[in-house]
């Protein structure tokens, strides 16, 4: 199961956070940064998956932007990992390659949101169908264009 | 999708002209949104962002409670608390603003309201009340896209008691026309099976439908469900095999819509999850697996393109081939694609490689030969994590011969890591592997050296405990040896006190403490005067904590008989004997005493004493003349701690109720009638003495129907038949453990039903393995098995261990009565266990207690630990009352009602257990070769669950305070040995806390194994199927499995949580959901309402906090430490309950259990 969908950027400042486990808010940044710390701290040949507490976490470089999601161990790390490129994916076809990746998501953060909603749910994939999963969100834009 | 955009844009003109931003455009730089980010980006420190957020939080209030606000700003606005609450800052004002607009929004802005809405609230939010309407609203809009928001957040959060409302909504949209609002309609259903399963129990039909949609997305959605739904309960969906197998065949075949691809592979995510499913289905089920290897074959061979996901997918194809009965044709290619991956150069790939061979290991070690090369180099690896998975392999393949290498290589990784749950679970393992296989005396303690060294304050405290018993009780029959690994024990501590104490750990320094007091007189030429010297320089070191100190002088104590010693000794008691630590101040008292009086000392702690030797009394019953002459004089008798504050709080309230019923709960169940009696209450020490009078006084002082369920140590199962036998040996021979013979007669008892059980399972086996094994083996029970296990402790029934003295305050005059109503209310005693703990310095496990006095009529009373523990009758009239404690081995379900079979001794040959004609397993025969630590709990009926030709498994349930105990005993019926045997055990509902004895090298022929899996349950459940395999090989290369499952319960989970009223509570306001039922109330003689809790008590091991009047508060958890709370009351003619726990699901699983219970009442 994923228990967390996380993005940030190099400086380790959280972009995106969605949890699936409730988590006291109090507790989001402390968990975020000691995260964060243990994916930064990482080499760059070194393995993309990392033990944390009792969990894993399985995280991904994309230019100046992390994504690093938390998972259990009966979790598959590489399809989660494949997962975590499935979704910058459609952000890429989404958003069309614009400006850097991070200023995108943050002008779009509800969005993102949206997107990662209709593929992630109570922590289980529920669709992987790049069509499918921007259909939702291209009707509303077109309702928002006119 | 078109007609979608259609019929919402009728719906809603005026929002065209509203917004103009696209959804790749841009915000307006000169937006508040647009603001905050900029100034976000910028920020440089915590104190900023603390400034910036909290300005921003001060903005965003003003703005939402304007009336002028716009949905469009509306929806700014949530997106800027979303922010906000991104980092760490709450935002709760929006939340109703949130609600607001995802009610009154249309479109975009509804979506965003929703969206804030499922990033603010969780479940058990009040707020998600109001959210309900709305739900309502749009799942009944023609507006498909209103539709859809409202399913998706459903699916994300709702109230659990609301399902009903929308339930038939969200059923009906289980037949919509379009693609999205069915799978959509799915995940709800699965989200509500989740969190009520109950509430969806009659749509599994429609489940059915939706996995045969033509769509195969929402196909692919009901996969969530079946997952969840088979994980609980394989055996309902065997039938379905047959369409996962179809499924996952057209999806290999590439028969799907090209845009369900990834990277041109076909749905590598929807393959995973019926890979899963298949997996489940196949387990211990030939005929099933027989479905499925065709398409795991192809599975194998398409997913050959070189990609990542394809890897993924292989690897959950692996997977599934070593869980399902297996097939050596698919075995040998899974093994060879498993050897690609560990080989590879890419790095996630030798991660996910290593995993699957953890896993693979298990069932075939041969496998790791094969890559052992491979296993060295990644040993060496310079990446940590490929390390820890490598020595996670290494784990599982140890044997009496690399214990050595793998350990090493265990504490090089230990040594650099430090991260503390990494530390914890290898120092766990370093030790369970340093017990079992350890090559010799020298090694083993230096490797426990380097064990406690890192392990420090963090490891399981199991782990030093275990090693001390090791130590004490010794292992194996070689009484040289054992004294051999003592003195290497003291040698190798003497070196490390003699250099630099500072770093070592305080629980290592307890450990050497306790193993220099006890052993060091066995070291020739040892002045104790040398040790106790060595040990008065820790005393004084600064970073000792007392807990360390109070260890040290009880080993001080113990040696302080030498006439150098004695001087040193009086020193330091000088200086202790005013320590503000009471327990200090009684330590150093005693080590006064005892320096000063060799021949009480030698008395007291006689060198070398075995175990089992010391005489105790129980009951105190030397302090009987005492106490009656304080009483005669006119003391006040003694009263328990909860009498006491029950007594304070009545005196502080009012009392509205009749006196009968204003009783604290306590006495009035027990037939005290005149409370303030001297004479009935001294009569009660008479308990100990002469046991004529013992029945006399036992007759009248029953418990009101009320049977005794929990004793200290855990819960006590099967009192029932054995209760009146354990009275009566209890009161003949206190301290005595019944003989083997009465043990026999009583496990004869219990045997005619578990042959009708071993019979069943004999033919579930029979024809489950058919081919495999002969159907007439016979299951011959032996000798327990040494060679593996190379510490084995020795099994007595009664271990007493002695160590440090405790001087009772010669004041004490009550404790004979104070014992006496802890023994009789011993669930209420469980209460002031809590809070107060009793020391008498407990040498060897628990370590000295702090001790606290607690002060009833200016008296020091001592009781708590010391309960029911034989006390040695070592006491002179004229000295201060002292006892050697005891240690907590010491029988203590002799007088809580439990007999203790007497285990037989290792040795015993395997033909004195046959019985002919039958199948030759008796209880005794099984339970004989429980390690002490399990023989001592209570625990279920032993049954036979699988057998074959050569190996036989039965398994109980053996209740800890703790943990649920799964006890699986193995055991070898045939004529040659096997080898390499591993048990698997595979629930995934359950959680496993710990395990042991689940690998072993070889077990002898007609010889057995006890491996225990110890088991929470985190989510509760109101049963659970446990399945798992042992695989082994009777020839050699040849492994064979044998396959097994189980039922538990919920109930074998839940513990009493004792609590004061107080508590109680607090905790109950804590949590806000109630569940309510009624429940049918026994009508019997007495209080009805009595008669209803103590059944719900005695069989679901509730705990009766309070009975006032009408109404009762009862506490249970849920292992590990979930609570539920109870509050009953009298309403008509039935139990009006209300359940409350943190837990959702809690309360509906328990109420199930509770409405059986008196069903069957």
């Amino acid at each position: 199961m994923i228990k967390f969908f996380l993005m940030v950027n190099k400086q380790g400042q959280t972009r995106l956070s969605r949890y699936y486990e409730q988590v006291d808010l109090g507790k989001r940044p402390a968990l975020e940064a000691d995260v964060v710390r243990s994916c930064l701290s990482r080499h760059k040949d070194e393995c993309s998956f990392v033990e944390h507490k009792d969990y894993k976490l399985v995280f991904r470089q994309y230019a100046g932007l992390f994504i690093v999601v938390g998972i259990t161990d009966t979790e598959n790390e590489l399809s989660i990992y494949e997962l975590v490129h499935n979704f910058v994916e459609i952000l890429d076809k989404y958003f069309s390659r614009v400006v850097s990746a991070e200023a995108q998501i943050m002008f779009n953060l509800d969005r993102v949101h949206l997107i990662l909603d209709e593929m992630i749910l109570n922590g289980h994939v529920a669709e992987t169908n790049k069509t499918r999963i921007l259909a939702p969100l291209m009707v509303l834009d077109k309702l928002a264009e006119g | 999708m078109s007609d979608v955009v259609e019929k919402t844009l009728t719906a809603l003109p005026s929002l065209l002209s509203l917004d103009s931003q696209s959804g790749a455009g841009k915000l307006s730089s000169t937006s508040k949104l647009g603001g905050l980010i900029r100034s976000i980006t910028e920020l440089t420190s915590k104190h900023e962002e603390e400034k910036l957020i909290n300005r921003e939080l001060a903005a965003i209030k003003e703005q939402v409670s304007s009336p002028n606000t716009s949905m469009r700003q509306m929806k700014e606005i949530m997106v800027r608390a979303i922010y906000c609450e991104m980092l760490g800052y709450e935002a709760s004002f929006s939340y109703i603003h949130a609600i607001k607009l995802a009610q009154q929004g249309s479109a975009i802005e509804k979506r965003v309201g929703y969206l804030a809405v499922s990033l603010f609230l969780n479940e058990s939010h009040d707020l998600l009340l109001l959210l309900v309407n709305t739900v309502l609203k749009d799942l009944q809009s023609t507006n498909l896209i209103e539709v859809c928001m409202a399913l998706t957040v459903v699916s994300q959060l709702f109230p659990k008691d609301m399902i009903p409302a929308i339930l038939p909504l969200v059923e009906e949209k289980l037949t919509n026309p379009k693609e999205i609002i069915r799978r959509k309609a799915v995940l709800a259903l699965h989200k509500f099976y989740l969190i009520a399963p109950n509430q969806v129990q009659h749509i599994h039909s429609k489940f059915r439908k939706a996995l045969c949609d033509k769509d195969p997305g929402v196909m692919t959605a009901s996969l969530h469900i079946y997952l969840q739904l088979i994980k609980e309960n394989p055996d309902s969906y065997k039938d379905l095999t047959g369409s996962f197998v179809a499924i996952l065949r057209q999806v290999v075949g590439g028969k799907l819509p090209v845009d369900f691809n990834y990277h041109n592979v076909p749905a590598p995510w929807l393959q995973i999850q019926l890979l899963r499913i298949l997996s489940l289905l196949g387990k211990d089920d030939q005929s099933t697996s027989e479905l499925m290897y065709e398409v795991l074959d192809e599975s194998l061979r398409r997913a050959e393109m070189n990609h990542n996901i394809t890897y993924a997918i292989l690897y959950e194809c692996v997977k599934a081939i070593y869980t399902i009965y297996p097939k050596s044709e698919l075995l040998e290619k899974a093994a060879k694609c498993i050897g690609n991956f560990v080989v590879s150069p890419k790095i996630n790939l030798k991660y996910l490689g290593l995993k699957a061979l953890t896993y693979v290991v298990q069932q075939d070690a041969s496998l790791a030969l094969q890559h052992q090369m491979t296993i060295i180099e990644c040993l060496d690896h310079s990446d940590s994590i490929i390390k820890r998975e490598t020595l996670e392999v290494l784990f599982r393949i140890t044997n009496v011969k690399n214990v050595a290498v793998i350990v090493e290589k265990m504490l090089d990784f230990l040594k650099l890591c430090n991260d503390d749950y990494t530390i914890i679970d290898l120092v766990g393992k370093v030790a369970e592997l340093a017990e079992k296989y350890s090559p010799n005396n020298e090694w083993f303690i230096q490797t426990m050296n380097v064990v406690f060294s890192l392990g420090g304050e963090l490891m399981h405290p199991d782990i030093p405990n275990n090693f001390l018993r090791l130590l004490a009780q010794g292992f194996g029959s070689e009484e040289e040896e054992q004294q051999q690994l003592r003195v290497f024990a003291v040698d190798s501590y003497l070196t490390l006190l003699e250099s630099d104490t500072a770093h070592l750990p305080q629980r290592f320094l307890q450990v050497i403490s306790w193993a220099l007091g006890e052993f060091s007189y066995l070291k020739d030429g040892l002045e104790p005067c040398k040790v106790t010297k060595l040990l008065a320089k820790l005393l004084d070191e600064r970073n000792v904590t007392s807990e360390s100190r109070s260890w040290i002088l009880s080993a001080m104590a113990k040696l302080s008989a030498g006439p150098g010693a004695a001087a040193l000794a009086l020193q330091v008691s000088e200086r202790y004997s005013s320590s503000l630590d009471t327990v200090l101040r009684q330590q150093a008292l005693e080590l006064l005493h005892l320096s000063q009086d060799p021949e009480l000392h030698a008395r007291v702690l006689p060198h070398g004493a075995a175990w089992d030797s010391f005489e105790v009394d129980s009951s105190l019953s030397f302090l009987d003349s005492f106490v009656s002459e304080a009483l005669s004089q006119g003391a006040a008798p003694y009263k328990a701690p909860h009498q006491r504050q029950e007594e304070l709080r009545q005196e502080k309230a009012l009392s509205l109720e009749p006196y009968s019923i204003s009783l604290p709960v306590s006495l009035s169940s027990c037939s005290i009638t005149d409370r303030q009696s001297p004479t009935l209450l001294s009569m009660s020490s008479s308990l100990s003495g002469n046991s004529n009078e013992l029945k006399a006084g036992s007759s009248t002082l029953k418990l009101e129907g009320v049977k005794r369920v929990w004793g200290k140590e855990g819960y006590l199962h099967q009192q029932d038949a054995v209760e009146e036998a354990a009275q009566v040996e209890e009161a003949a021979t206190p301290a005595l453990p019944l003989s083997p013979q009465q043990g026999g007669a009583e496990s004869q008892q219990t045997h005619g039903d578990l042959t009708v059980v071993e019979q069943e399972k004999q033919k579930l086996a029979s024809s489950l393995f058919v081919g495999l094994g002969s159907q007439n083996s016979t299951f011959l029970m032996g000798k327990s098995d040494s060679t593996s296990q190379q510490f084995r402790r020795k099994t007595r029934a009664a271990d007493s261990t002695s160590s440090g003295v405790s001087e009772r305050s010669s004041s004490s005059s009550h404790s004979s009565c104070s014992d006496f109503l802890h023994n009789n209310l011993l669930e209420d005693s469980q209460n002031s266990l809590n809070t107060q703990k009793i020391g008498v310095s407990n040498g060897t496990h628990e370590g000295p207690v702090t001790q606290s006095f607690q002060t009833a009529n200016g008296i020091p009373e001592e009781d708590g630990e010391e309960l029911g523990n034989p006390l040695p009758v070592i006491v002179d009239s004229d000295v201060a009352s002292i006892g050697t404690e005891t240690s907590k081995e010491t029988s203590p379900f002799l007088d809580a009602g439990m007999v203790l079979v007497q285990p037989c001794s290792p040795q015993t040959e395997l033909r004195d257990f046959v019985q002919p004609g039958s199948s030759g397993i008796t209880q005794t025969s099984l339970r004989s070769q429980f390690p002490p630590e399990l023989s001592q709990l209570p625990h279920s009926d032993i049954s036979l669950l699988s057998s074959d030709h050569s190996l036989s498994l039965s398994a109980c349930r053996a209740y800890r305070d703790d943990a649920l105990l799964f006890v699986i005993i193995l055991s070898n019926c045939s004529q040659s040995s096997t080898n390499g045997l591993s048990v698997q055990l595979d629930c995934k509902q359950l959680k496993v806390a710990s395990l042991r004895g689940n690998a072993l090298e070889n077990l002898p022929a007609h010889s057995m194994s006890v491996c225990w899996y110890a088991l929470l349950m985190e989510e509760p459940h109101t049963q659970v199927t446990v399945a798992g395999s042992v695989s082994y090989r009777a020839v050699p290369g040849h492994t064979q499995t044998l396959q097994f499952t189980d039922k538990l319960f919920l109930t074998d989970f839940i513990r009493p949580l004792t609590l004061s009223t107080e508590e109680y509570g607090k905790l109950w306001l804590s949590f806000s959901q109630d569940v309510r039922q009624n429940l049918k109330l026994i009508q019997g003689e007495g209080d009805p309402l009595r008669a209803t809790l103590s059944a719900l008590k005695e069989q679901l091991q509730l705990h009766i906090v309070d009975i006032i009047g009408s109404e009762g508060i009862v506490a249970c958890r849920l292992l590990p430490d979930s609570p539920c709370l109870l509050h009953c009351r009298i309403h008509g003619g039935s139990l009006a309950v209300w359940l409350r726990s943190p837990l959702l699901s809690l309360p509906d699983c328990l109420l199930y259990y509770c409405q059986k219970t008196l069903e069957e009442c």
